[in-house]
């Protein structure tokens, strides 16, 4: 374990584009992340608003937008399926609060290498910009879903959205995986090379053991997922047949041969999978930290936390076959995927036990942080156990591409990802901002939230068995399914008022960060190494001390103890680890 | 506050169960001879789903109300796990997990590891924007030729699945834009696409497969009760993926062979 060499030191920049826009300060790179992801999720819901009205009143004209059409709907649904997956999802838990926080967790002065990191978040930022102008191109944006199956990703005449849209679609989550991969390499770096002394790799917050898997597997996934958009940009461009075979589109024979469509399926999930639990690692990690934090107890089973996480990451590479059931692959290894599908739900069912251990017999302090993890939990159960249905080929005949589909992973890596965004920024909004958030605002977006979030996606369910499928942006032309329209409009309004709820979030979010309460060095009474230095912390994190550790990351209710927590950085005493 | 959750978490959790166990919404009535093993194993996984479901759930919003801080509350229990408990807790959901899809496992062999019986009816489904067609291959039992230069999806019927008339064994091929089949017979299907993925899914049989472009995949299954189901598309497949709809007729055996050679007469 190495200490931070002075090398990673840089001076406190002056002016304001080095400081603020071009800086190599992780915290502000982190906030950087933060905002884009705030920006991000908010077209994302204004996108999903739109799906959701337009399902319910397909003819409706509405101001400004005027009438969304079939094909807008689908343009809509691709559009926001690829801005929550890689620009909310992979962007805040990790860009974000991994950036801002992983460095000062475990002692360092800054990230590994600086540069790169300043370089990811605006190749991100590219790739942001670059995926919104596919709206405003000849044509519009895509409509071949966010996992753009081809041929009808590949071939420009498939259909509206599919020439240069689909293009920049491409171009986008190619750019987003290059910053993915620099990203990678330095939050892996970064944990291996700069803990403090003291830090051992047992001795790290379960965050940082999350971000650090995480930048693991983004680093094997991305790297596919940018070879596969390559060869997909080279099929539509330059002629060549990777992913499509001999098709007629229109009665017009295409100028392709041989290729196979589910070639793209096996590089896509092969990312694809890996990014599931690219999304919500970090959201464990932070609900881990939040749930003993507030219980003031330690984390119940700190090494299976760690072995669980381990063993989420390993399977989670191996279980991609179980979104090809029904795409006509073997049906021999479908069985094996299934299998090891189960057994991801093992180490998943782990965490979950610890979780309710940790809080057995604690003293939970309800603020809004240890509200959204409690939140956390509870989603993950739900969206978790649905998948033991999904992992059994023989169910997926009947769920495949229906709305239990959509029901299970918005529930599990949608929005139990986005409550670990919510409980990050409700726990650590003191230590970025100095400030404390408002607590009344703070529950009454809890509660609507949560209640409004499974009031959306639990329907999606009962849907899902009734056979209704997905991507339809008219239920009218199948009989049974203008049977469950009732049930989508209870879900429009449900989303229509959590969506409203988020104003509530929002404005708490920036009236806070100039009007709230002055936040003291550790307002949460918590024990990791963010909460021993100053808020918000100095540029060099530690204000030139270097923190030495003494303690594992959870010390609470330790018998004898002065306090009822230990800070890593406290003396030795004989009691706690 | 730890009673406001407790009443959020039950009222959701109880609320959610309630809809699966009286199946408001729920599974079409089967009419396939694989349905009936497909709905138990269903059945099988609610149940056991639902046990950690409700207990996962009520035991959360019980720990949070009653560990709630109070100036009353003992001291917390200062412990660091229990060796034991993972274990126990590990490998109880490894072999429920595991066992769970090891009982699915033969009825996924028979659906789509065996083949299908001897005198299945011959049926080729074929999907393309935005439409599907049906082709039985007529007496001598062999699909003609299909050439994709000869693709016309504006003609409808043979000039859509591209028939080479050139060919004798496409002769008595019989196209059709609505599918019948005889009841509790097996059907032999090869699926097809022409230009991008579709599936093809008919919640009433428990029946979907993609039909994917450059595959020819063969599955078989056996309607049991006769009736009208509907086929939806089930692959994102363009703007019109909404309206690709279908329908399957199950028919006596007597009423589909009338049906066959009345096609075959208007054919002639």
């Amino acid at each position: 374990m190495a200490t931070a060499a002075p090398v990673h030191a840089h001076a406190a920049p002056q002016g304001f584009i080095r400081k603020y826009i071009f800086s190599l300060d992780h915290k502000v790179i982190g906030l950087q992340y933060f905002f884009l992801a705030l920006t991000a999720v908010f077209v994302g819901m204004f996108l999903s608003l739109l799906m959701r009205i337009h399902m319910i009143w397909p003819t409706q004209v509405w101001p400004i937008i005027g009438e969304i059409k079939p094909e807008t709907y689908l343009s809509l649904l691709t559009m926001h399926g690829t801005i929550m997956v890689f620009f909310v999802l992979t962007t805040a838990p990790q860009g974000g609060f991994g950036n801002y926080m992983l460095p000062i967790q475990i002692g360092a002065p800054d990230m590994a290498f600086p540069v790169l990191n300043m370089l990811s978040f605006w190749t991100t930022f590219v790739g942001f910009i670059v995926l919104l102008s596919a709206f405003f191109v000849a044509g519009g944006a895509p409509l071949h879903g966010w996992t753009g199956y081809p041929p009808l990703s590949a071939v420009p005449s498939a259909g509206p959205g599919e020439g240069l849209g689909a293009d920049l679609w491409i171009t986008s989550i190619a750019i987003f995986c290059i910053a993915s991969l620099m990203g990678a390499l330095n939050f892996i770096t970064t944990t291996l090379d700069l803990r403090a002394k003291g830090m051992t790799m047992m001795r790290m917050p379960l965050t940082c053991w999350s971000w650090f898997i995480t930048a693991i597997l983004g680093l094997l996934a991305f790297g596919v997922l940018l070879s596969a958009g390559i060869l997909l940009l080279l099929d539509r461009n330059l002629g060549t047949s990777f992913y499509v075979p001999l098709i007629v589109v229109n009665g017009v024979v295409m100028a392709h041969k041989g290729g196979s469509p589910l070639l793209w399926q096996h590089l896509f999930w092969f990312f694809g999978h890996p990014e599931v639990y690219i999304a919500i690692l970090p959201g464990m990690g932070v609900a881990s930290q939040v749930l003993s934090t507030f219980s003031r107890k330690p984390i119940f089973g700190y090494k299976a936390m760690v072995y669980a996480m381990l063993a989420i990451g390993f399977f989670g590479f191996m279980v991609w076959g179980h979104h090809m059931f029904m795409s006509g692959m073997s049906p021999y290894s479908a069985f094996a995927f299934s299998i090891l599908t189960m057994c991801i739900g093992v180490p998943s069912a782990i965490k979950t036990f610890n979780w309710l251990g940790t809080m057995w017999r604690g003293r939970i302090r309800f603020q809004t942080p240890m509200l959204y993890a409690i939140g956390f939990v509870s989603l993950f159960v739900s969206g978790g156990l649905s998948g033991p249905f999904l992992a059994q080929p023989v169910l997926d005949i009947q769920l495949h591409d229906t709305y239990f589909v959509v029901g299970h992973f918005h529930l599990i890596m949608g929005v139990a990802a986005i409550f670990g965004i919510f409980a990050a920024t409700y726990y650590w909004f003191p230590k970025m901002f100095g400030r404390m958030m408002n607590e009344t605002l703070g529950r009454i977006h809890f509660f609507i939230t949560l209640a409004g979030t499974y009031a959306i996606f639990m329907p999606m369910h009962y849907l899902g068995l009734a056979g209704q499928t997905r991507r339809y942006s008219q239920f009218t032309e199948v009989a049974y399914q203008a049977k469950l329209i009732p049930l989508q409009t209870f879900m429009t309004y449900a989303a229509i008022i959590t969506i409203a709820a988020q104003f509530i979030f929002v404005f708490n979010l920036f009236w806070s960060m100039f009007k709230g309460p002055k936040a003291s060095d550790n307002p949460w009474e918590a024990t990791t190494l963010e909460w021993t230095t100053t808020t918000p912390p100095p540029h060099d994190n530690f204000g030139g001390r270097t923190p030495v550790v003494n303690h594992g990351p959870y010390e609470y209710g330790v018998p004898g103890a002065p306090r009822d927590y230990v800070m890593q950085t406290d003396p030795v005493t004989s009691t706690a680890h | 506050m730890g009673l406001a959750l407790l009443l959020l978490i039950w009222l959701i959790t109880l609320t959610s169960t309630y809809f699966f166990a009286a199946k408001t919404w729920w599974l079409p009535v089967g009419a396939s001879a694989a349905a009936p093993w497909i709905d138990h194993q269903f059945a099988l996984t609610f149940v056991l789903m639902g046990i950690i479901f409700l207990a996962a759930q009520l035991g959360l919003g019980y720990i949070v109300w009653r560990y709630s801080a109070k100036p009353s509350s003992p001291p917390v229990a200062y412990t660091h796990g229990n060796t034991k408990l993972e274990i126990v807790w590990t490998a109880l959901t490894a072999i429920l997990f595991i066992g769970l899809t090891l009982m699915g496992g033969n009825v996924w062999a028979s659906q789509r590891w065996d083949p299908p019986e001897n005198g299945a009816v011959k049926v080729e489904v074929t999907g393309m924007q935005f439409a599907w067609y049906f082709r039985y291959p007529g007496p001598d039992g062999t699909y003609g030729a299909t050439s994709p230069k000869l693709i016309d999806p504006s003609s409808g019927g043979e000039g859509a699945v591209g028939l080479n008339p050139s060919d004798p064994s496409s002769k008595d091929d019989v196209v059709t834009g609505t599918m019948y089949l005889p009841v509790n017979r097996e059907v032999d299907l090869s699926l097809r696409s022409i230009d991008v993925i579709h599936s093809f899914f008919v919640p009433s049989l428990r029946f979907k497969q993609d039909a994917v472009p450059g595959l020819n995949i063969h599955m078989h299954l056996k309607p049991t009760a006769i009736g009208d189901y509907e086929i939806a598309c089930a692959e994102l497949c363009g703007l019109g993926h909404y309206k690709m709809h279908g329908m399957v007729h199950v028919v006596s055996q007597e009423d589909f062979d009338k049906w066959l050679a009345a096609r075959e007469a208007e054919k002639q």
